[in-house]
């Protein structure tokens, strides 16, 4: 920029700098603290520096199953991931053509994201309750419960996270250019090599950031789990349980582990985005490069 | 036109996973209505039974009795009565669930409009000041990143900074503003606000950075040439084509802070009462119908907000 900025970019810069901060500082205060010292407490300064909570929490020693729990949320995280990638992209290419009850799922996914999650929850853990009770009173009186991770626990991740994937279907859509796909099927192509050649490369980039919803939603997720998810605890409801009796820095150390894997996910997903950009605009789409 | 949009609209992932390509000729001769539903079917198969048909079940049982152990499938309006128990009785006082449902109102108000302040000038920096586009990019994701981390950890993250000990204290008695640790910092409905600002400000930066990127800024020039000066642009053209995406944001913060029952139950210490909490209460102690006629009661308040609000504005022209 030659011309010059106006003062208010200075004053606007600054105040999104603080925003900011104010995002991260926190966070970064329990990063830096998860790596206190075996003597450390809950707040700085720091007494040494140590991987002692980190290596304590792999040891399992002290708190709760958590490797158990950890991978009850990955499984979670992972399905919730494929079903709300495949779900959202089949029925974003649903709404690029009126269909009858377009507006009802339209906005029952609208509402499923802003009905309080607590609500959500509570629903379908009455669902399966009465339907648990209504298995005992008439087929099996030795019965125990339907709810469980994979049952009522991935529905209720899925009400928050198929909004999403069907908003940024909403979002790709918008800019797509059907005359591409016109073209492949002028060329010849049937439906599923019009899909799989031409759509689906163009859109990719965006499918991956579905999938990071998917996942990193799921893998968060506290509010909808907490009625819903069965016996058995996910990982964030575990850490919740902590914060009650929080007394050494095994908190943090579990804090970090957890956002570690966000944050994983999160570089894969965006790494991945940006080489697929990068080759779209090197080559050009690479729609058609194969074929069946 | 028909036809040909038709024949696109076979490429379902639904209906050729296989990718079997003699099943993907077959399904072109489906009538088109019937791949609609193909490819919208299993979304919408997965609201209907998580999310429409959980609500159903929240009314039905916010009208069944219930004892200490269990519900009792045989109407009764006792969740109600339990829950509005002392309302008459009690006037003038307000009784529990009034005025739990005042002091969620009020932290609606706070955070809404700490959030929107917030969110509007986020989202103006990025949408006015940042011109380059993979700034514009990179800023928003900076903004973003934090959405895809945990929220409990976002809450943990204020104990180090906010405590008796804390940095925020410790900082304070150093430079002598004060003797003693300063108690409501942390576990109060400060640190509640401050939370759900911190969680919850995404939602508001995302609709208004939207509504923004989308107003022609040959209209910003034209009112600079008509004369206006910065504050009058700001006010007479720039708010009211950003009010779609205000209005959808507000909706969304409004929303959660009326149902949150795990930021106000964390950061509150577990002690200050919530509309969300009231539900988590009821069903902690096994009485469901109670917990359902509290749901349906915060159903109806934030059906009434969102239906208010979205007078002003068409939700689904703006997506």
């Amino acid at each position: 920029m030659k011309e010059g900025r106006p003062r208010s970019f200075y004053v606007l810069a600054i105040f999104f700098a603080a925003y900011v901060l104010f995002l991260y500082g926190p966070m970064i205060a329990i990063y830096v603290l998860s790596f206190q010292g075996p003597q450390g407490g809950l707040t700085f300064p720091m007494n040494g520096v140590s991987t002692f909570w980190i290596a304590k929490l792999f040891q399992g020693t002290g708190i709760v199953d958590l490797g158990a729990a950890f991978r009850r949320s990955l499984l979670l995280g992972v399905i919730v991931m494929i079903v709300t990638v495949v779900l959202s992209v089949a029925a974003g290419m649903a709404f690029r053509r009126r269909f009858r009850a377009q507006s009802i799922l339209f906005y029952s996914a609208i509402a499923s994201l802003i009905v309080p999650s607590i609500i959500t929850s509570l629903g379908i853990s009455l669902e399966f309750r009465i339907v648990d009770d209504l298995i005992k009173a008439h087929w099996n009186e030795n019965f125990e419960t339907s709810m469980s991770l994979l049952t009522s626990g991935l529905g209720a991740h899925l009400t928050w996270t198929l909004p999403f994937g069907l908003l940024i279907m909403f979002a790709i859509f918008n800019r797509f250019d059907p005359r591409l796909e016109e073209a492949a099927r002028d060329l010849g192509a049937t439906p599923w090599q019009a899909f799989r050649h031409v759509v689906l490369p163009i859109i990719l980039p965006s499918v991956i950031g579905i999938g990071l919803f998917g996942f990193t939603l799921s893998w968060d997720e506290l509010a909808r789990s907490s009625q819903a998810i069965g016996a058995v605890n996910t990982l964030p409801l575990d850490l919740q349980g902590l914060t009650t009796t929080v007394t050494n820095p095994d908190i943090y150390a579990l804090g970090t582990v957890i956002s570690a894997v966000s944050f994983t996910v999160i570089a894969l997903a965006l790494g991945t985005i940006h080489v697929l950009n990068r080759r779209q605009a090197a080559k050009g789409s690479d729609a058609g490069q194969g074929l069946v | 036109m028909d036809t040909s949009v038709d024949v696109l609209q076979q490429a379902s992932p639904d209906l050729v996973r296989g990718g079997d390509t003699a099943r993907a000729v077959k399904a072109a001769r489906l009538s088109p209505s019937f791949v609609s539903w193909l490819q919208a079917g299993p979304m919408m198969l997965v609201f209907l039974a998580f999310f429409l048909i959980p609500l159903v079940f929240v009314v039905i049982v916010s009208f069944w009795d219930y004892n200490e152990y269990q519900l009792l499938p045989a109407f009764s309006g006792r969740g109600y009565t339990d829950t509005f128990e002392g309302c008459i009785a009690q006037l003038p006082d307000l009784c529990t669930i009034a005025k739990t449902y005042l002091k969620t109102l009020k932290l609606c108000f706070l955070v809404w409009a700490i959030t929107l302040f917030l969110g509007f000038w986020v989202a103006y920096f990025l949408a006015f000041h940042v011109k380059s586009k993979t700034w514009q990019m990179g800023l928003s994701l900076l903004c973003t990143i934090p959405f895809w981390t945990s929220n409990v950890i976002r809450m943990i993250a204020w104990i180090p900074l906010l405590g008796r000990n804390g940095l925020v204290n410790s900082g304070l008695m150093k430079t002598g503003l004060i003797n003693h640790p300063v108690e409501w910092l942390l576990f109060s409905e400060f640190s509640v606000v401050l939370a759900l600002v911190h969680l919850f400000t995404f939602f508001m930066v995302v609709p208004i950075f939207n509504s923004m990127v989308r107003i022609d800024k040959a209209l910003i020039e034209a009112a600079y040439d008509a004369g206006a000066s910065g504050l009058q642009t700001l006010v007479n053209v720039i708010i009211p084509l950003s009010k779609p995406g205000i209005v959808i944001g507000s909706i969304f913060v409004i929303t959660i802070v009326m149902g949150d029952f795990i930021t106000i139950g964390v950061m509150g210490g577990q002690q200050i009462a919530a509309a969300g909490k009231i539900i988590e209460t009821r069903v902690n102690a096994l009485q469901f119908p109670a917990a359902a006629a509290n749901a349906v009661i915060l159903l109806a308040i934030t059906f009434l907000i969102i239906t208010m609000m979205s007078r002003i504005v068409d939700i689904k022209k703006e997506l």
